[in-house]
């Protein structure tokens, strides 16, 4: 049995942030993951916006944290080398009562430390987003946009460069403790023992906890559905746009992405599975009607995917639970931490969370520096985004690099071959597609999506049997033809 | 360092190979066919059934060796064929952006030919609900893998979109011991060609069922089964007619895009049916020098008619090289009428005899196509009957036409 200090189960925003702010201390972590790769759930799956903690109750963690990450944004890019842009946003409104939400918002955000709030005239909407449709605004200097994927990957990579372990496609489904009090994981026929044990799973979090020791909690999924549109969108919208949110639904609102598409979404209901990925074709019809109200610009004919993202709604004996919690009760269930109810501003906040995950470890041990630790994680350097000079310099040091696999995307061999054995390495094609935006373009992956089967077969030594799409038992294949 | 090329065709497809050769038959030497893809013949190459040549060289042969013939000749001929280079930039000036593992090349053409052909529509793009399991494949990336990789992409499949590809796939997958649970079509009539209905489902015993679509996809992992529904004339889900079928492959046959990023980088003007350039009669878009045909211009039934196409613009780049440009001062924009959906060329200079493709919107029965100039109408052509899967070609006599006046094509319904 593999003995580890730390066993972080969930490889998400949360798990990876954990993960890579433990590795700066002399400690033996794991991470265990049931699906195939890193963000494959609830962190790969929202609006992919930096946060600028103006929508969140006065003095919440949820606050404190979102208006902490948002601020060192610029740091944390800069050391995982992952896109990111404060682009401001932009909240409309029409109504009288827009106007007083709106000026509330303002107060709450000033209190909770969100700096660069003020309410913005018509005309000087215009200015912001002359697309958007409204009669007054709230300016948010500070917000952004990042990618979500590149994020928890360089989080996830850079833990892993640190020394931290990734035992992936290892459902948790038995904790138990040893003699000496230390738990001893159970994960699909892998036994790992740990002294301390953090829950960064946000579906199966209540569930994780209850084995683990404290029970009670239980989740539902908050379900949020998005449309993608055509990068040729994009142009006309500079920031993210939004309606008059309340604390806790931000409505559907159009977001640029930071590779120019537009996401429209989500919605908010709550549904029982949250493992189901399903969109319904009312709620597309749903969100463009929605958005249009805001940003007139939606078109079918945009259309080039739609996805959906579950986030974990935790529940305790009070009710619903509002704020994030990262919780620890030593009488009950000593070196457990739970890090409770991850919803959003969980993406901007991951940090700060990880952060006060490792106060609470502190706190009950000393822990010794790793001196060995490095920030820096390096990303990879993407044909679309090079000069005509560099990408020249690039193929004659790496010919691969003048071998353009996908196209709409514009991503070279050379990229996709760094995604399959960068230190996390992939094994998926969809794990691919997040670390490269091949198959993110208009034609869905119809012109690379076999170059990216042989080139995983090859690199690997997989048979096509062997290659999975994205989930377990997402094989692509079902033999060879006779 | 910019290199200096007379034409470059981007593609080398069937569209790429037939200019090429066209050209160089009519005397171009410096000719360049840039090709993304290891081996030229575009998906002629996975197109492994029969049917192709029956126009061009009046015989049933295979996509490979429909492909192969224009390969040869082109080698014969000398034409250069750069593959597995992909053409990342165009401008209007007709500077392209080469890449390849050699390098970045420029290279500044005289005449550019757009031959990239086109894409398939996708899942995303028609928004078609429910989860999203592995065994959805559009019908031309499920003909590779089994064609080109000899790989089987599932066991039990339903086909939605009668599109041509989709009904060669069925058959496909027929043959390779898949069952096929049935081809479902929004629309009330077929989209592929009839005689892929009769070849390809009729033969196999291969149902196809009318007014009905996939209305929700099951499965985590891989495709566990799809349901789907009835829909009525506006193509509206008509409740209560769902119904769940179990298989582990969707095949996606639900139309065809093409493929103009590099047409509208250049700044070519775009028709929003087509979704392609607005060309003249010689095939010319709106950038001088810039040349479009086969599938990238509009989507054909046939390679066959691709070939021919490319070969009519191959002329219009001669004569563009050649400093004898036949066209008029003012082009007459070519307008239609109810029951047309689109038609190619849309300006015409009336300097030479020269065809136009179109399609209808709907299927109509007996009928005539009128060409009319100022409410005139100045020639007409019977057709016992069209159909949206068909395009339709007339040639049209230049001397008829008035050169600079607005020229109509119309449809006239018998029995009206």
């Amino acid at each position: 049995m593999e003995e580890f200090d730390v066993v972080i189960v969930g490889a998400g925003i949360i798990g990876c942030a954990v993960a890579r702010e433990l590795s700066r201390f002399r400690l033996k972590i794991a991470v265990v993951e049931k699906n195939l790769d890193v963000c494959f759930e609830t962190s790969g799956r929202n609006s992919a916006v930096l946060h600028g903690g103006f929508a969140y109750d006065r003095g919440s963690l949820k606050a404190q944290c979102c208006v902490e990450g948002n601020r060192e944004f610029e740091q944390v890019a800069k050391e995982l080398d992952i896109p990111f842009k404060r682009t401001g946003k932009l909240l409309v409104g029409s109504s009288k009562e827009d106007y007083g939400a709106l000026k509330e918002v303002l107060e709450q955000g000033r209190e909770n430390g969100s700096e660069g709030l003020h309410l913005v005239s018509k005309e000087e909407m215009k200015k912001l987003v002359p697309w958007a449709k409204g009669e007054i605004g709230l300016f948010s200097k500070n917000s952004g946009i990042m990618d979500p994927f590149q994020y928890v990957i360089g989080l996830a990579e850079n833990a892993k460069q640190n020394g931290v372990e990734f035992f992936f496609g290892k459902k948790v489904n038995r904790i138990t403790r040893g003699e000496k009090g230390e738990f001893i994981i159970c994960a699909e026929g892998k036994q790992l023992k740990s002294r301390w044990l953090v829950n960064g799973a946000a579906m199966g979090g209540a569930v994780i906890s209850e084995m683990a020791g404290i029970p009670g909690y239980r989740t539902t999924a908050g379900n949020g559905a998005y449309i993608v549109l055509d990068k040729h969108t994009g142009k006309y919208l500079p920031m993210p746009v939004y309606p008059v949110p309340n604390n806790s639904y931000m409505g559907v609102h159009v977001t640029p992405t930071i590779d120019g598409n537009v996401i429209v979404g989500p919605t908010g209901n709550e549904i029982a599975d949250g493992d189901d990925y399903g969109v319904a074709g009312e709620t597309i019809e749903y969100l463009a009607e929605s958005a249009s109200k805001i940003w007139p610009y939606i078109r079918k004919s945009d259309y080039i995917r739609n996805y959906c993202g579950n986030c974990a709604k935790w529940y305790d004996s009070s009710g619903l639970i509002y704020d994030f919690r990262v919780e620890i009760r030593d009488l009950q269930a000593p070196r457990l931490i739970n890090m409770v109810n991850m919803d959003s501003p969980a993406l901007t906040s991951a940090l700060p969370l990880a952060r006060r995950c490792v106060k609470l470890i502190r706190e009950r041990e000393r822990l010794e520096a790793n001196p060995d630790f490095n920030p820096i994680r390096k990303g990879i350097i993407r044909f679309s985004e090079m000069t005509d000079g560099d990408r020249q310099d690039k193929i004659k040091e790496n010919p691969d690099y003048g071998e353009i696999v996908c196209r709409c995307e514009q991503v070279s061999k050379a990229e996709i071959l760094q995604a399959i054995h960068n230190p996390l390495g992939t094994y998926t094609v969809a794990g691919i597609k997040l670390r490269t935006r091949a198959m993110m373009g208009r034609c869905q992956g119809g012109y690379c999506q076999m170059r990216l089967v042989k080139l995983l077969c090859e690199e690997l030594g997989l048979s096509e049997q062997e290659i999975i799409y994205e989930r377990k038992g997402s094989y692509m294949f079902t033999g060879r033809v006779r | 360092m910019k290199g200096n090329k007379e034409v470059v065709v981007i593609g080398g497809g069937p569209a790429g190979l037939a200019a090429a050769i066209a050209m160089r038959k009519m005397g171009i030497q410096d000719i360049l066919v840039v090709e993304r893809e290891k081996e030229a013949g575009g998906i002629l190459r996975q197109c492994i059934h029969d049917g192709f040549g029956l126009i061009r060289f009046r015989e049933s042969i295979s996509g490979p060796e429909y492909a192969d013939r224009f390969l040869r000749e082109a080698r014969a001929l000398g034409i250069e064929i750069r593959t597995n280079t992909t053409v990342v930039a165009l401008t209007v000036e007709k500077c392209l952006t080469l890449s390849s593992p050699r390098g970045l090349e420029l290279l500044q053409a005289k005449a550019v030919v757009l031959a990239m052909g086109c894409r398939e529509r996708t899942r995303g793009a028609l928004a078609i609900p429910g989860e999203r399991p592995s065994g959805v494949y559009t019908a031309g990336v499920a003909q590779n893998y089994m064609n080109l990789c000899n790989l089987m992409v599932g066991r039990k499949a339903v086909i939605l979109g009668s599109g041509d590809i989709g009904l060669i796939m069925a058959r496909r997958l027929a043959l390779e011991g898949v069952c096929v649970e049935g081809v479902y079509e929004i629309l009330p009539y077929a989209s592929g060609l009839r005689r892929n209905i009769l070849q390809c489902l009729e033969d196999y015993g291969i149902p196809l069922y009318l007014k009905h679509t996939v209305t929700n996809i099951h499965g985590k992992g891989r495709l566990t089964g799809v349901t789907v529904s009835q829909v009525d004339e506006h193509r509206n889900i008509v409740p209560g007619t769902e119904k769940e079928i179990a298989c582990d492959t969707l095949i996606l046959s639900v139309g065809l895009i093409p493929e103009n990023e590099l047409t509208k980088q250049a700044g070519a003007k775009m028709d929003q049916v087509t979704g392609a350039a607005v060309v003249d009669e010689f095939y010319e878009t709106s950038v001088a020098g810039i040349f479009a045909a086969g599938n990238v211009l509009h989507v054909h039934d046939l390679a066959d008619q691709v070939s021919l196409e490319a070969e009519r613009m191959a002329k219009g780049v001669c004569l563009y090289l050649n400093g004898m440009e036949r066209k008029a001062k003012e082009k007459s924009r070519v307008v239609f009428g109810e029951g047309i959906r689109y038609v190619v060329p849309q300006y015409v200079s009336g300097t030479e005899n020269f065809t136009f493709s179109f399609r209808v919107a709907k299927p109509v029965g007996e009928c005539k196509v009128l060409l009319k100039q100022g409410g005139k109408e100045i020639a007409q052509w019977k057709r016992r009957g069209l159909l949206p899967a068909e395009m339709e070609q007339i040639e049209v006599d230049c001397k008829t036409i008035e050169q600079g006046r607005e020229i109509e094509v119309m449809l006239a319904l018998e029995g009206r």
